[in-house]
């Protein structure tokens, strides 16, 4: 009997991941903006530190990483928020699916509109930031992975605050504390790399955290998607 | 054999923050039968029918679903209910087809209608690929009920169905119900309007704050 069981992941899983990536398209310019502020911050670095080579390489690893992280925030606040006030994250509860399903459809499609874009940025910045070239491909990996842990633990965060009128700050607040082992492992990545050190380590520990969050996450955000709807 | 009722209340409360909403809500609804809640603002229309799928948990009493509590068959009460709230659930930057076939692909049965016929039928046939920002919120409860028509799941709950909805269109919803609870379907819903149905029922919910009447 798997023709059922594809059914329930096909429905649970695709149809929102799909339904997500089309509502992303038709609001390209709202989407554009997190990777636009990302662009923007980085720039600054460089006029409001120095433009010395010598010591921006120094904090380049570092500034993206922080960077992605502040832009992954300012973007993770609306993944349930919409779907919260126009009734559809009512909707999302109350189908016979597992609820971490469509989570899980909805957290990809969250990634391929902010983190994906992030990372296929990073190296231009890195230009910016006068970052060491064995630091790049290590940089382009950890946030590969690593924005796909921002995303999912974002989620939870998300789904916490959803019925909040200004739940942003709060939701910051949360979050931040479990996104520091991924900026850790993240900025370890590169720096090893540039220090021309072995950069595999790090990177497979942030491998384990993604996989971890995997796990765990849309179980998580189910459960605080259960508690605040009830509100 | 007596058959257990297709879904049966038994003395259900719900408090909120420590003051009780509505206590000792008793029912049952067989196939062919449309129970209207009435009450006046405030009552508990709403919470009741959000008690109903699953989606608020009871202060006290039970909810079965052809007689096995709701937590014993989730799988198999959810796929044969359908809930249409207050909120239209429809996205304003998809288009009319577009909402209903995410719509239709996340709920678990639904029958041969096509997403353009059930549009047609609820008389959206030239708007299904315009955003839904651009439609009115009579066509947004519009694109939502069209579900109703796509759907097999024999439970309906309609959350004040026919709000900003016209004539004709209160008309339709009514000759839908009725196909509906013909067929053998069962229909609870809250709304204050006099409807002309056969099988219809009524339940008046008493709120705690006007005290027994």
């Amino acid at each position: 009997m798997s023709s059922p069981a594809a059914r329930i992941m096909n429905s649970g899983f695709a149809a929102w991941l799909r339904r997500d990536l089309l509502l992303a398209y038709r609001r390209r310019g709202e989407v554009a903006s997190p990777v636009v502020f990302f662009v923007m911050v980085s720039t600054l670095i460089p006029l409001g530190l120095t433009p010395e080579a010598a010591q921006l390489s120094k904090v380049a690893a570092g500034m993206i990483w922080i960077m992605a992280l502040l832009a992954t925030l300012l973007s993770v606040d609306g993944l349930f928020a919409s779907d919260y006030h126009d009734g559809s994250l009512e909707q999302m509860l109350i189908t016979p699916q597992l609820l971490p399903l469509p989570i899980l459809g909805k957290v990809p499609a969250h990634w391929l509109t902010t983190g994906l874009p992030l990372t296929l940025v990073s190296p231009l910045l890195g230009l910016m930031l006068s970052l060491p070239g064995a630091g790049y491909l290590p940089l382009i990996c950890s946030l590969a992975l690593g924005t796909g842990c921002l995303s999912l633990v974002g989620a939870v965060g998300a789904a916490l605050t959803v019925s909040l009128r200004k739940g942003g700050l709060l939701l910051s607040l949360l979050v931040m504390p479990l996104y520091m082992p991924v900026i850790i492992f993240g900025t370890a990545t590169v720096n090893s790399a540039v220090d021309g050190l072995n950069w595999l380590p790090p990177l497979a520990i942030l491998g384990a955290l993604f996989a971890a969050s995997v796990a765990l996450c849309p179980l998580a955000a189910a459960g605080a998607l259960r508690v605040t709807a009830s509100n | 054999m007596s058959q257990a009722p297709l879904l049966s209340v038994e003395n259900l409360a719900f408090e909120r923050d420590d003051s009780c909403l509505f206590s000792g809500v008793s029912f049952s609804v067989d196939p062919g039968d449309v129970l209207q809640i009435e009450g006046a603002n405030g009552s508990g229309k709403t919470t009741l029918l959000r008690l109903l799928t699953g989606s608020l948990q009871p202060s006290a009493g039970d909810i079965r679903y052809l007689g096995q509590t709701l937590s014993a068959c989730r799988y198999d009460y959810l796929s044969d209910m359908l809930y249409i709230g207050h909120q239209p659930a429809v996205k304003l930057n998809l288009s009319a087809e577009e909402n209903l076939r995410w719509m239709v692909a996340t709920s678990a049965q639904s029958n041969d209608t096509s997403i353009t016929d059930a549009l047609t039928q609820v008389g959206l046939a030239g708007y299904s690929d315009i955003p839904c920002y651009a439609l009115s919120a009579g066509q947004h409860r519009r694109v939502a009920l069209a579900r109703l028509l796509i759907s097999e799941a024999r439970l309906w709950y309609l959350d004040e169905p026919f709000t900003s909805i016209d004539k004709q269109g209160v008309a339709f919803l009514q000759s839908c119900l009725q196909q509906h609870v013909a067929d053998g379907g069962a229909v609870i819903l809250s709304t204050h309007q006099d409807l002309a149905l056969t099988g219809l029922r009524k339940y008046k919910l008493k709120s705690h704050a006007e005290g027994i009447v």
